[in-house]
């Protein structure tokens, strides 16, 4: 078994309401920069002993399905590094 | 008869739906602390609003997934009554119980005021005392209760009369101005279950079922859930 570090970035689907970014974006847009677009992101960092790199994804990618990730709202994306 | 009322570590409304349970409806009713699990046959269980496990990672993801949600599942299942008031109404979104899920209002602040809910259907257990379109005035509290489902489940909940209420003005018109939270379709109420037999709703009618509190317009879920083991038989 080896230590594997799973980068787990969890974003809204595409054309999905984001209230927080727009709050974000006003604010930014009060201290005076002008974004064309912004949309946020939850990233998690999760190692995990795996027998190897596909092994460590496709549990971080179950982690996604089962708990991290709502399927209505989120898609996911996973990076395994040693 | 017995109902239950499920609690986990950061419910704060489960005493208020045992009081409008029990002492206002006087029906047998029994807190059950989610470690615990459902060891009893109930006629219905009630998973009452808070904020369980603080509203990490995404309001109710969290106990959706404990183990007390099997049993909970299987009472529902079976036809068994469970009805989810706000943070019970996300944790019955998280675990399927019904289809969509409640998120980020459109404006992301914490809302808590009296609204108006137009009655979209009668034909449930929990709105069968109502009549079809009637205005009700019902409290919101919450910041995750922006109701959202993909196109085609929209589709099939109007299809199927499983929107129990929409956000309305006291006309019981559904606008967008009357949209609280930015909810699709100014959905706020849900049916799931085989039979109808599950709702999950933002409002809170436990804080609108006695007079003094402003409004007693949801007592009649709580009502129309007891009318309805009545005539099926009680199994508790």
């Amino acid at each position: 078994m080896m230590k594997y570090t799973a980068k787990i970035t969890i974003a809204l689907k595409e054309g999905m309401l984001d209230p927080e970014a727009r709050a974000i974006q006003h604010a930014l847009a009060n201290l005076g920069f002008s974004t064309e677009a912004l949309s946020t992101a939850r990233v998690f960092f999760i190692t995990i002993d795996a027998e190897n790199e596909e092994a460590a994804k496709a549990e971080a990618e179950r982690m996604c399905e089962r708990l991290l990730a709502n399927p209505v709202i989120h898609r996911y994306e996973v990076e395994v590094g040693a | 008869m017995r109902f239950a009322v499920v609690q986990f570590g950061g419910s704060n409304c489960d005493r208020d739906v045992l009081h409008a349970v029990s002492d206002v409806c006087g029906v047998d009713c029994d807190l059950v602390w989610y470690k615990d699990g459902i060891t009893k046959d109930y006629d219905a269980i009630v998973i009452p609003g808070g904020f369980s496990y603080g509203d990490y990672l995404r309001a109710g993801a969290i106990a959706a997934r404990t183990p007390v949600m099997e049993g909970i599942r299987r009472h529902a299942a079976a036809g068994g009554l469970v009805l989810g008031i706000c943070n019970g109404a996300q944790i019955g979104a998280e675990s399927g119980l019904v289809p969509g899920t409640f998120t980020t209002n459109a404006t992301p602040k914490f809302i808590c005021r009296p609204i108006c809910l137009r009655v979209e259907t009668t034909a449930s257990p929990f709105t069968r005392l109502y009549k079809e379109g009637e205005v009700i005035r019902v409290p919101i509290a919450h910041k995750e209760g922006r109701y959202v489902a993909s196109p085609e489940e929209l589709t099939r909940l109007n299809a199927e009369g499983r929107v129990a209420f929409r956000f309305c003005d006291a006309d019981g018109n559904v606008t967008p101005v009357a949209n609280p939270n930015g909810a699709a379709e100014n959905i706020t109420g849900v049916l799931g279950g085989p039979a109808k037999n599950v709702l999950c709703l933002m409002p809170h009618p436990e804080r609108a079922s006695e007079e003094v509190l402003g409004s007693a317009d949801g007592k009649k879920i709580f009502l129309g859930m007891i009318r309805g083991i009545e005539e099926a038989g009680s199994r508790a």
